[in-house]
């Protein structure tokens, strides 16, 4: 149960976002332009990044509803979200993109903890400095979204048949308040 | 030097903001909503101390000093009252809610998962709402956000800290929507 009284049951953020409907219009335009730009890094590569900080962050609605997302994207390849979630260094991706998820998983323990290397690192298999500062903010971002889903108690759907269905309205209808809005997706 | 070309000189997150104005948008109205929009009854010096709190805990030295500065200049008090709650707000002179706000922003940042029910309790026996627990947490989350960002690319800040103090009344005139990141 949530540690504060929602006033509706709508699961994970999407209950914390109804409640302060104030935040969710910046935090939903963050997510889109973060998580859908084609600009650079695809959508598959930003979704990849949220779902890896939020695993790494133990959010278990985030890592699985992004995770979800990325699957609906890839036309339903788990396998490959399952291991870049827990096991990037040997997924079959490039090694461009192994190097911006070990940079995710630094700002993840703490800003600081990016090295200079870790980017010339990621530079070196041809990240750009575009693709580096949307990796830091997606998984700054994160950091956010993750404490703020947990640290409230957000009502979690265990059952992860429930996943599918919202994560294929997003990538129909991207982030944004209609999540909150409309008529929850059902399986 | 920050760790990529951000085609401006502009300390702390002035300069990936610069470098990015489109998630530079959505990133200043959720700063503005959660620490300055007046429909709230956290006033806005609470709100600015914990988004300083949480940069000191993240040891963020731009974030703690610009917010921190702010705190100063709506809380009316000086830069070693502000200091001492900072690193022992449990032994400060400050209302016994903030102080479980503060405790609340403390478990955000090392992890959402650490918040007590306990804490909530407590926050709530000392009289705050729901909506005031929601924007702590929001607000402590927000900062475990700009922190990141701000240190993630190695950005630069001025070490004197009374440049903060001096830009603190402009800025919060300014607020977080209608101001030039050049200035």
């Amino acid at each position: 149960m949530p540690h504060i009284d929602l006033n509706n049951d709508l699961p994970g953020i999407r209950g914390l976002l109804a409640f302060r409907p104030e935040v969710a219009g910046p935090m939903g335009e963050l997510a889109n332009i973060l998580l859908r730009d084609t600009d650079g890094l695809s959508p598959v590569d930003r979704e990849f990044i949220a779902t890896h900080v939020s695993w790494l962050n133990d959010c278990f609605y985030c890592h699985h509803s992004h995770g979800a997302i990325a699957c609906h994207y890839l036309g339903g390849e788990m396998d490959l979200v399952d291991q870049v979630r827990n096991d990037y260094l040997h997924a079959p991706i490039s090694e461009k993109l192994k190097a911006l998820l070990t940079i995710a998983g630094k700002v993840q323990q703490a800003g600081k903890a990016v090295l200079p290397e870790d980017v010339e690192n990621a530079r070196r298999h041809g990240a750009t400095d575009r693709d580096i500062h949307d990796t830091v903010l997606i998984a700054a971002a994160f950091c956010m979204f993750n404490r703020y889903v947990d640290g409230l108690a957000a009502t979690t759907p265990t059952d992860l048949s429930t996943y599918g269905p919202r994560a294929r309205q997003v990538a129909e209808k991207g982030y944004g308040n209609h999540i909150i809005s409309e008529k929850q997706p059902a399986a | 030097m920050a760790y990529i070309d951000l085609g401006n000189e502009l300390p702390g997150i002035r300069g990936p903001m610069a470098f990015s104005p489109r998630t530079s948008k959505p990133l200043n109205e959720l700063a503005e909503v959660l620490l300055r929009d007046d429909d709230n009854t956290l006033s806005r010096g609470d709100r600015e101390l914990i988004g300083a709190y949480t940069s000191y805990l993240n040891d963020c030295f731009f974030c703690q000093n610009v917010h921190g500065s702010l705190a100063q200049h709506y809380l009316q008090c000086d830069m070693s009252a502000l200091d001492a709650i900072k690193s022992d707000p449990e032994a400060a002179a400050i209302p016994e809610k903030m102080k479980a706000l503060l405790s609340i922003a403390a478990s955000v940042q090392k992890g959402g998962k650490t918040m007590k029910p306990e804490q909530i309790e407590r926050a709530r026996n000392l009289g705050a709402t729901d909506r005031e627990i929601h924007d702590t947490v929001l607000i402590a989350a927000a900062f475990c956000m700009y922190n990141r960002y701000v240190d993630g690319l190695g950005t630069t800040a001025p070490q004197d800290r009374q440049f903060y103090i001096n830009r603190a009344p402009q800025r919060a005139a300014e607020g977080y929507l209608d101001f030039d990141l050049y200035k």
